[in-house]
């Protein structure tokens, strides 16, 4: 998602905590021309919504709130925060901002209404969704399912999975994912990952199995391999379906993959 | 440990889980579980649970009598036994003292410590139990064992019911992510036996209490009793836990040499000599049950004295022969465990007399050639073989003298086990049995 722009440039302590606890990027405008503060700190697509503070000066922020409608690219949804003092200025101004939250206020609750607005704008943070084929790994709530089949896993199963997923075609060794999924506290050492893996495909079933690759004497790849035959010409390496840096864990990648696709032909 | 936290509360509530079970484990390795509802949970996972560990084996203390449980969120699992409408879900806990150090009656706190010790000496600890078992028509004892069908090894009988049982256990084991290496009807009627394929031990002295578990609750489903009685029948094979362990330096089998004869490392031939040496003091924790020792006699596939061989299965330490080109696999079988024991202590002695071995470079003897049954007593004394303990009082006899299991099972649960064992021992000595009854009252 793309950042929130905040107004003023000193983002209040309350605001500043609330878009921390929703993990939303946010940059401040910096003070001066609002279209020139806002110019400066776009981004290319733009952004996700607008967190207005009218506490320290409510003319200024109602016209940055004008000056963000005004856009020909509306900035939407806005979030307006002010002071109980200020409640009443809000007549006739409901084409200014979408929602608003009174001070003193709990981050919790400027967060909770952050993130609801956000949802009503289809701008949701979550869920979060991995989808691979028949694999859908639901970042959000922790579930994985296989062709609709809920999957029991244990955190390290899931976990394992998860990284696996979000790297679709890249090979990992052993020594890479024990460090990167397992951390420091295990008792396996580098077998430890085969286990899981072994556990994982007992889990996802005869049919599905595949999803996980062994890479011979390298280590593991999630789908397919970065490096993909053209379909048609008979397993010869084609263009990679990815950047070719993507390959750079493992070496054999390219070569290893052709073989492994000519086992399980993409068609499928 | 927040995202583990998350993990297990975000997927209580996702699959409307009603129950919480926490499983641990006492001294003498039974399953114990509390329940817990969802609402309890949170807590649970950041305080722990405290309950009186009076009533547990092994947990009684004399000063304080409550202890803490805290779930490992690692080993969180949905229960697949339980209908679509009750989806129940089990933990393992550790066990902690109020204020917050490591329960010393906690198995799984012994192995851990011994694994460590591993650890600290650049190993990693890798075990692949056999876990034999019989089913029987039902659990009374004064009826006497009667199984199901009188199948054999390797069978394959079409109308044999425990068969089928084994193979739904098998299939809901996979379910749960536990993986099978291979599963056979052994060799006396009715018994079975499910090899698990090899992890760290402590994940599978945790697995071997959940398959334990899920051959239990299958059979009883299925209207028919399991057991783990190391000898339930007299005249047939008794349930062992015959037990593959390796040592592993990173990616690297550190017991595999392929330039050595017997495609053995030193490493592999000092912890060989290490249970060997240690093998008369580790018996009381991995058979310990007046029962077990019925089970280690001769005649059967149960060792009977302390040697070591590569084809011979009457050996105590047996090196199965490893496929050219699969060194990785390389491995030695501990064969006295049963399926009795408790897999945590038991790991942890076996560990505990193999590193022993490492560290003080112990020397391998020369591998015993034959069957170790065929040969007299004077053979045997002259080849320098000596027996295990052949009752559960030589065990904790010979335990009790033991330095290494006191610093292995630390002292509270040293004391307690063969304060335990040998109030066991008495309550069997009193005991008139149906031997005595079936020789002596027709006759004297």
């Amino acid at each position: 998602m793309e950042p929130l722009v905040c107004f003023p440039e000193h983002v209040p302590p309350v605001v500043g905590a609330a878009l921390r606890e929703c993990g939303l990027d946010f940059r401040a405008a910096p003070s001066g021309e609002f279209a020139d503060a806002l110019e400066q700190t776009a981004t290319k697509d733009g952004w996700a919504g607008a967190v207005v503070s009218a506490t320290d000066d409510l003319s200024r922020a109602l016209a940055f709130c004008r000056q963000l409608r005004r856009r020909e690219d509306p900035v939407s949804p806005l979030l307006l925060v002010i002071a109980d003092d200020q409640l009443r200025e809000l007549q006739l101004r409901d084409d200014l901002f979408d929602d608003f939250c009174v001070l003193p206020s709990r981050p919790a609750e400027l967060a909770a209404r952050l993130e609801h607005l956000l949802w009503r704008a289809g701008r949701s943070t979550a869920p979060d969704v991995i989808e691979h084929g028949p694999l859908v790994l639901n970042l959000e709530t922790y579930q994985a399912a296989v062709a609709g089949r809920v999957l029991d896993l244990t955190y390290m199963e899931y976990e394992l999975l998860r990284f696996l997923a979000a790297h679709p075609g890249k090979v990992f060794t052993r020594e890479t994912l024990l460090s990167r999924v397992w951390g420091y506290e295990y008792y396996g050492g580098a077998r430890t990952v085969d286990v899981h893996v072994r556990r994982l495909r007992a889990k996802l079933g005869e049919e599905h199995a595949h999803l996980i690759q062994t890479v011979r004497s390298v280590g593991y790849r999630f789908g397919q391999p970065a490096w993909s035959p053209v379909p048609g010409q008979g397993g010869t390496a084609g263009s990679p379906s990815t950047s070719g840096s993507r390959v750079g864990e493992a070496s054999t990648a390219a070569a290893d993959g052709v073989g492994t696709a000519r086992r399980a032909p993409l068609s499928q | 440990m927040q995202s583990q936290r998350d993990y297990v509360l975000r997927t209580v509530e996702e699959r409307g889980i009603r129950f919480v079970q926490l499983w641990f484990t006492d001294v003498l390795g039974t399953s114990k579980a509390f329940n817990i509802t969802p609402a309890e949970l949170e807590n649970a996972l950041d305080e722990g649970m405290t309950f009186d560990g009076s009533a547990i084996d092994g947990f009684s203390r004399v000063q304080e009598a409550d202890v803490l449980a805290r779930p490992d969120p690692k080993t969180f699992q949905l229960l697949p036994w339980h209908g679509r409408d009750e989806t129940v879900a089990a933990v393992y806990c550790d066990i902690f003292n109020l204020d917050g150090t490591p329960f010393e009656g906690c198995p799984r706190h012994t192995l851990r410590r011994t694994l460590e010790r591993a650890r600290d000496a650049g190993y990693t600890f890798f075990v692949a139990p056999e876990v034999e078992f019989f089913y029987f028509a039902d659990a009374d004892a004064a009826a006497g064992p009667r199984p199901l069908d009188a199948g054999s090894y390797f069978d394959l009988s079409v109308d044999d019911r425990s068969s089928e049982v084994r193979r739904r256990t098998v299939l809901r084991l996979e379910e749960m992510g536990i993986p099978v290496e291979h599963a056979q009807h052994e060799d006396a009627p009715s018994q079975h036996e499910i090899d698990l394929r090899y992890t760290d031990a402590l994940t599978m002295a945790d697995t071997v209490m959940t398959v334990r578990l899920v051959v239990k609750e299958t059979a009883r489903h299925e209207g028919v009793h399991a057991s783990f009685m190391p000898k339930p029948m007299a005249g047939v094979q008794g349930s062992g836990m015959h037990t593959h362990v390796s040592l592993w330096q990173g990616e690297h089998n550190a017991f595999a040499d392929p330039s050595d004869a017997y495609g053995l490392s030193d490493t592999a031939k000092r912890f060989m000599a290490g249970l060997l040496h240690h093998a008369r003091e580790i018996t009381a924790v991995t058979n310990q049950w007046v029962n077990s020792y019925k089970r280690l006699v001769t005649g059967y596939e149960a060792p009977v004295h302390i040697g070591w061989a590569r084809n011979n299965r009457s050996a105590l330490v047996r090196v199965p022969v490893v496929k050219h080109g699969k060194e990785e696999s390389t491995r030695v079988e501990y064969r006295a465990p049963d399926s009795a024991c408790n897999p945590y202590l038991a790991f942890a002695v076996v560990l505990a007399a193999g590193l022993r071995g490492i560290e003080q470079g112990y020397e391998l003897p020369p591998e015993a050639g034959g069957n170790l049954f065929d040969l007299s007593g004077p053979e045997l004394r002259e080849l320098g073989i000596r027996a295990l303990p052949t009752s559960l009082k030589e065990a904790v006899d010979e335990m009790a003298e033991s330095k290494l299991l006191v610093e292995t099972l630390g002292e509270h649960v040293f004391e307690w086990f063969i304060r335990n064992k040998r109030a066991e021992w008495r309550d069997y000595n009193v005991a008139v049995t149906q031997f005595e009854l079936d020789r002596y009252l027709p006759t004297l």
